[in-house]
């Protein structure tokens, strides 16, 4: 067999991992510490050279892969993100802020001054961004890791393909064919529950609709989301209120592109 | 040749011979608000008085004023799903120091009887014979888990408002080879199925079972009762002339219609994971994280994902309307010069659980009045 000579780490040290944070909850580093079966075996693999949720020991750059969690929300992170990218061989965003703006990027859709002047006794000390935007619109990403939270397997999926250098299996279809690989009955169709299944992208295995509620589409779009067909059947057919439906689109993933502008012509009273 | 009935009492008894046999019998069940397939131990699992109510986009149970075993129509799980596995291991490879390792994983031989075929199904299963076992892209575990297959098919005797067999002639008599082949007849006065066996093995079993001789008007009731199954497809609005699809279909690769669905469209697959004949599927290739050890599964796919279509250089068909028009020209078109038939067999299936209704008979019509000048 001839051994393959692509591979990162065959001639040198292991290859070095960090995981950076920005605006961010954390809980898709902690995916990371949550792959309790494979933590050790990817600590073999990987010099976890900068990763301060797990350890205060960090080892300077360069680093071959970058893990990014978390929107940029402050002029600060705007710099640091640009810091993070020249350190990096590789730079992987995960989890719906570092995709799409997070749950924070709903101050997009309204005036983050009020915000600032409504919660703090001196807004004047606040350095905010008006937006939270994702990591893409900062730096080049070289995959970007949909979900809120991220799966851990899908991470392990993805870092052993970094490693290996071969094609990522994060697919990129919806969230019914999830459905239909488990054997579930549809939520949608057969008890007229509001899913975002069919737009949604791929991951989570389809958690929700089989514990019988909808998709609420903590993934983000998968590719060629349709979200107008879907929210004018969820409005005509199956009685959803506007309000409900553009919190949905709005909910994790509010600045991708299929979400953001569908739920943008429904605030804007352009409904169909 | 007289013609035996089972009275609906002893349906056990039939459910038990087949099990006795060695069979993993599935059948119709309810579960989580349809009828769906699943293993079969006793006839209390079988959705008896129990029907459905199907639209483009909606399925709901609802209760028959009878006790009827099999009057509902088709529902959301086809028996592809024991044949064709919605995932399966293919192999898995090791690599120790350059010695390279391949298994091949080859499940064990298993025994199969589906309870409930309906015509429509019969044809979804010879469908994917063609597909799997007599041409050139054989799947082995299709064709071990086939092999041995027993049926015990149902003359259909209720429709669905979204049913079309009649449309694409696959039903709703039973004319395919089956091992046994029942009727339900249920009313005010009396409760059996006809029986009749297909094959030595339907027949081994129809023998142990405690069959009577079937009178004139048992049988008067059998034959009315499908007869009014197709009489009611027949004056359905999805009833249409299928003789001219494949041309129709050639003729109209660029007609406006095929815009006008993707609007719709979710590419969401679902009509794709629902029909019974629909086989495409991907394989998937993973490493573990040393390096060491791979796998590869096999797993539905869908002519919806751009993946599918995935080439050098990128997906061949990226976008929702080229993927409709792939699927539906497929299935009532360029199947005819793959395999030598339709790919669709009218259960409708792809028009109940279209989140959003899209309806196959519905186009066909669209595509047709679009051309008339």
């Amino acid at each position: 067999m001839v051994s393959d000579q692509r591979s990162l780490a065959s001639d040198r040290a292991l290859p070095k991992l960090a995981v950076w944070k920005f605006t961010s909850c954390d809980g898709c580093q902690l995916s990371l510490l949550d792959c309790e079966d494979e933590l050790l075996l990817l600590a073999g693999q990987l010099d976890i050279a900068y990763f301060l949720e797990a350890s205060s020991q960090v080892k300077e750059g360069p680093y071959d892969i970058s893990l990014v969690e978390g929107s940029i929300t402050t002029p600060a992170d705007a710099q640091r993100i640009l810091d993070v990218r020249r350190q990096s061989q590789v730079l992987i965003s995960i989890g719906a802020c570092a995709t799409a703006g997070g749950i924070q990027a709903l101050r997009n859709f309204a005036d983050i001054q009020a915000f600032t002047r409504a919660v703090y006794a001196h807004p004047e000390y606040i350095a905010t961004l008006k937006e939270s935007t994702p990591i893409s619109a900062h730096v080049t990403v070289d995959f970007e890791l949909q979900g809120c939270p991220i799966n851990k397997h899908q991470l392990i999926e993805v870092i052993s393909a970094f490693l290996h250098q071969r094609p990522p299996q994060v697919a990129n279809h919806s969230v019914c064919i999830e459905c239909k690989l488990r054997g579930n009955v549809c939520v949608w169709v057969a008890h007229g529950t509001p899913c975002m299944g069919p737009v949604t992208h791929a991951g989570c295995g389809a958690i929700c609709p089989s514990y019988n509620r909808g998709c609420y589409a903590c993934y983000g779009p998968k590719e060629n989301s349709n979200t107008g067909s879907l929210c004018h059947w969820w409005a005509e057919n199956l009685h959803v209120e506007n309000t409900l439906i553009i919190e949905n689109l709005r909910n994790f993933n509010p600045l991708a592109p299929a979400f953001k502008q569908e739920s943008e012509g429904r605030a804007d009273g352009d409904s169909d | 040749m007289e013609s035996l009935k089972l009275r609906a009492e002893h349906l056990e008894v039939l459910i038990h011979a087949i099990r006795a046999d060695g069979y993993q019998l599935y059948g119709p069940l309810l579960d989580n608000g349809a009828i769906t397939y699943g293993e079969i131990g006793t006839a209390s699992d079988l959705p008896q008085g129990w029907t459905d109510e199907q639209e483009g986009g909606q399925y709901r149970l609802k209760r028959r004023a009878d006790k009827a075993y099999f009057g509902y129509a088709v529902g959301p799980h086809s028996w592809k799903q024991y044949l064709q596995l919605p995932r399966r291991p293919v192999w898995k490879a090791s690599n120790s120091g350059g010695d390279l390792q391949i298994l091949e994983i080859e499940e064990a031989p298993v025994k199969l009887a589906f309870l409930g075929v309906r015509s429509c199904e019969l044809h979804g299963i010879a469908i994917q014979d063609r597909v799997f076992s007599q041409g050139n892209y054989s799947n082995e575990s299709y064709t071990r888990r086939r092999a041995e297959l027993f049926t015990i098919a149902l003359e259909c005797t209720t429709a669905a408002d979204t049913c079309f067999c009649m449309s694409m002639n696959t039903g709703p008599y039973v004319r395919l080879p089956s091992d046994l082949i029942l009727t339900e007849v249920v009313n005010s006065d009396t409760h059996f199925l006809l029986i009749r066996s297909g094959s030595p093995e339907g027949e081994a079993i129809l023998k142990q079972l405690p069959t009577e001789i079937a009178t004139k008007t048992d049988l008067k009731q059998a034959i009315e009762a499908v007869d009014q199954t197709a009489q009611k497809m027949r004056s359905g609005p999805r009833n249409f002339d299928s003789s001219d699809l494949k041309e129709l279909l050639y003729r109209n690769y660029d007609s406006p219609i095929w815009d006008k669905v993707a609007e719709r469209c979710l590419s969401c697959a679902n009509c794709t994971m629902a029909c019974p004949t629909c086989f495409c599927s991907t394989v998937e290739d993973s490493t573990d994280l040393t390096g060491t050890k791979a796998e590869r599964w096999e797993r539905w796919d869908s002519c919806f994902t751009a993946d599918l279509s995935h080439l050098s250089g990128g997906p061949v068909r990226a976008d929702t309307r080229t993927q409709y028009r792939q699927w539906m020209t497929h299935k009532l078109a360029t199947w005819y010069d793959q395999f030598d038939s339709s790919g669709c067999v009218g259960c409708g299936r792809c028009i109940t659980w279209c989140p959003v209704g899209i309806d196959i008979t519905e186009e066909v019509q669209n595509i047709r009045a679009q051309e008339k000048p």
